[in-house]
């Protein structure tokens, strides 16, 4: 008999720890080879992690709800036939829903730094030798450290750096500071500590919930936030969903909401205003490639921005589809993390809370997001008469940086262009 | 201690040592009544007699063998080639027998010969005053070449050169002569051969050089400074036997190397650093390592603005290290 140690795998090139939400077998259970053994939560997406032997179960070494690092030892399994007592630690194997990670797109999911994505394509993954070893001394990842070499290229001194950070903030969370901010920079205000008195439920944080708190304050710390708001007349486009919607329905079967004619419009927008579809680089600026827009979703396990990724590619149909996936998903906790990563814009639909003004806060790195409020009649003016009109705000957060109000302002005229000029026999395929 | 040029801290040397040690004789091509076409030797004929400052026939390869003769008999002999660009003649002497003597003799002889020559270009010198020539020399087992960068430097690697029991070639750079300057201690003292030095601290990058060079890479470093690039400067000071250890202590500090000479790039001492670098020291290095020589033309070339295309000036040395501090 021989004993295989299990360790908590590594769910994507930036996660650092994992929390086992759940044992799925116990002492005494035999498993075999491929048949979940367990599930991990990390920041971003729950992972059931199949067993990388098959056996029976001799120890379960962490607890449900502890969080531990990558590659500590979770679990041992009793091998049978073994010749020899084996010290060699087995990963599990990637599960289905973390084989993406094996993507590129997967240095890119903490999307930590906005530098993060300015390197050009052929610079990233390219380390030096110096680069190299040093990350591996420090147990840094290269990939989640912004470069400040030509082309974005991380440098031997990035890597001192982020070492030298890391263990100035310790080991706060997984999702660190940018490395490459100096001290300067990132000068972070500790909060003002919760008055707690009797009776008062003192909750702990979720991964979750940690991770837009500090994806939050980040944002407004460091992204100079400007606001801009358009009324827009979607009389043709009620007119139209409601004349198409049950047809839809029953073709599709889904259902057509606004969101998709929302999404196409702003598509339209970020290519006629490139500079929209971009990031802030310190010395730079990065103008996006591809269009991926984050839509904001509601979950019970909080906010998760999945990403529609070549929205420019995809028409209303599309569209719909795509974003009706990612939302079930989103509310099953079924996300991958490749759903969370490369947004380059983000549409929020805060119209489905019932606000007609809202400021929205940047996900950091892009450069806006917009929200869609309420849809409400209104009198307005309409030629020279008064009528009652399906009105809309659309309300757009910057970034500064990147983009003045002439653009930004832009950017909401077309996209209240296109809305508009949508009606009742306008095609959505 | 005096502020002396180059040449004059050469010059002063000579003269030390001619009085220090009796069995020195200097000679070549109008070194004695002349005081050589650099002015390097003058007045040592006068100081030392015709018996130890001669007059050489113009025969660099007569001069060179009579001076191995007579090192092998038991003289000091400081020969003088009047332009590396001549040396070629006497490369015969100096590669198939000084070099060899000792080991070809089993130790018996050595041959204990300094060849001083001036090299490099800037001065209008065109294709027969112009050239450097310590590559070929630097590939010889049995050799050692000496470059000095420092008025300093210049004089006890000299007095070293001389006191060594091997030949070694003393390379002067002919711009070199009046344009440095320096503190220069009365005093004679030895500097080892074969040890570098560390002529600027930095920490974002090393440019590794020799002769001339030193002075135009600190240029370039003093205004790299200002643009908050941190330049250290090794001086290698001998570029056979190399300092080992001195090269890969600030490759491995800096984790980017720039080397730089005025001899042309293809198989210039440069290639043999970076070899030494890229096998001893490849996980400390965050860049390619870069080389700043001559191109590879057949001579430099006469015409000013040409002459000027082909030299490595302290503004090029300053855009390359400025290029490597960004990669």
């Amino acid at each position: 008999m021989a004993t295989e140690v299990v360790t908590m795998p590594q769910l994507g090139e930036s996660v650092t720890e994992g929390t086992i939400n759940e044992w799925l077998k116990k002492v005494g259970d035999t498993v075999d080879k491929y048949e979940s053994l367990l599930e991990v939560a990390t920041d971003k997406v729950n992972a059931e992690v199949p067993a990388p032997v098959g056996g029976t179960i001799k120890k379960l070494l962490v607890d449900p709800g502890a969080t531990v690092p990558i590659g500590t030892p979770i679990c041992e399994i009793e091998v049978p036939g073994g010749v020899e007592e084996s010290s060699a630690s087995h990963s599990p194997l990637p599960t289905s829903q973390s084989a993406p990670l094996a993507t590129e797109d997967h240095d890119r999911i903490e999307a930590p730094a906005p530098k993060v994505d300015a390197a050009s394509a052929g610079e990233r993954g390219r380390y030096s030798p110096a680069v190299r070893r040093l990350a591996e001394e420090h147990g840094i990842n290269p990939g989640q450290v912004s470069g400040t070499g030509a082309g974005g290229r991380v440098t031997r001194d990035d890597i001192l750096r982020a070492s030298e950070s890391e263990t100035m903030i310790g080991a706060v969370s997984t999702s660190k500071a940018p490395a490459s901010q100096s001290a300067g920079a990132s000068l972070v205000v500790e909060s003002i500590p919760a008055v707690i008195d009797e009776g008062d439920n003192v909750r702990p944080l979720s991964s979750v919930r940690k991770v837009i708190a500090e994806r939050m304050v980040r944002s407004k710390q460091t992204v100079p936030h400007a606001w801009l708001m358009v009324e827009v007349d979607v009389t043709g486009l009620t007119e139209l969903r409601n004349h198409m919607k049950r047809d839809f329905k029953e073709r599709e079967g889904l259902s057509l909401t606004y969101l998709p004619f929302m999404m196409r419009a702003v598509v339209e927008g970020l290519r006629t205003v490139p500079e929209m579809n971009a990031q802030w680089n310190q010395d730079s600026i990065v103008l996006k490639k591809r269009i991926n827009i984050g839509m904001a979703a509601a979950t019970d396990r909080g906010l998760v921005v999945p990403v529609v990724k070549d929205a420019d590619q995809k028409n209303v149909v599309g569209l719909a589809k795509a974003t009706q996936d990612l939302v079930q998903r989103a509310r099953s906790g079924r996300l991958t993390l490749d759903d969370l990563s490369g947004g380059t814009f983000t549409v929020d639909n805060t119209g489905a809370v019932g606000t007609v003004l809202t400021y929205p806060v940047i996900n950091a790195p892009e450069a806006g997001i917009v929200t869609f409020e309420s849809i409400v009649k209104r009198p307005a003016v309409v030629g020279n008469m008064i009528g009652i009109r399906e009105m809309v705000n659309l309300c757009l957060s910057f970034d500064h940086r990147v983009v003045d109000g002439a653009e930004a302002g832009r950017f909401l005229q077309v996209i209240k262009k296109h809305l508009e000029a949508i009606g009742p026999d306008t095609s959505i395929y | 201690m005096a502020v002396l040029s180059y040449l004059e801290a050469i010059r002063e040397t000579l003269r030390q040592e001619l009085a220090h040690d009796s069995r020195i004789i200097i000679y070549g091509e109008d070194v004695g009544v002349r005081g050589g076409v650099f002015r390097v030797t003058e007045g040592l004929q006068k100081e030392f007699g015709e018996d130890r400052v001669i007059d050489s026939p113009l025969a660099e390869a007569a001069i060179v063998g009579t001076a191995i003769g007579a090192a092998i008999n038991g003289l000091r002999p400081v020969p003088e080639i009047q332009f590396a660009d001549f040396i070629f003649p006497a490369i015969n002497q100096i590669v198939q027998e000084a070099a060899r003597i000792r080991y070809r003799s089993n130790g018996t002889f050595g041959v204990p010969m300094v060849i001083r020559a001036p090299f490099g270009g800037g001065v209008h010198g065109a294709l027969y005053h112009s050239q450097s020539v310590e590559a070929f020399f630097a590939h010889v087992p049995g050799l050692k070449v000496v470059v000095p960068g420092t008025p300093y430097d210049a004089k006890g690697l000299l007095a070293s050169a001389i006191e060594d029991e091997d030949p070694v070639l003393y390379f002067e750079h002919k711009a070199a002569y009046r344009s440095l300057k320096g503190e220069v201690p009365d005093d004679r003292y030895l500097i080892p051969i074969g040890q570098a030095d560390l002529k600027r601290q930095g920490k974002h990058l090393s440019i590794i050089t020799y002769g001339l060079m030193v002075s135009y890479a600190l240029k370039a470093a003093e205004e790299l400074e200002k643009d908050g690039v941190s330049v250290e400067v090794l001086d290698l000071r001998t570029v056979r036997p190399l300092d080992v250890s001195a090269i890969l202590q600030t490759a491995k500090k800096t984790g980017k190397v720039l080397i730089v000479h005025e001899d042309n790039l293809t198989g210039g001492v440069g290639g043999e650093i970076s070899a030494l670098i890229s096998e001893h020291a490849l996980f400390y290095l965050d860049a390619p390592i870069m080389r700043l020589a001559g191109p590879d033309v057949p001579a430099m070339p006469y015409s000013p603005p040409l002459e000027h295309a082909f030299m490595v000036t302290p503004e090029k040395i300053r855009d390359k290290a400025r290029e490597l501090a960004k990669f």
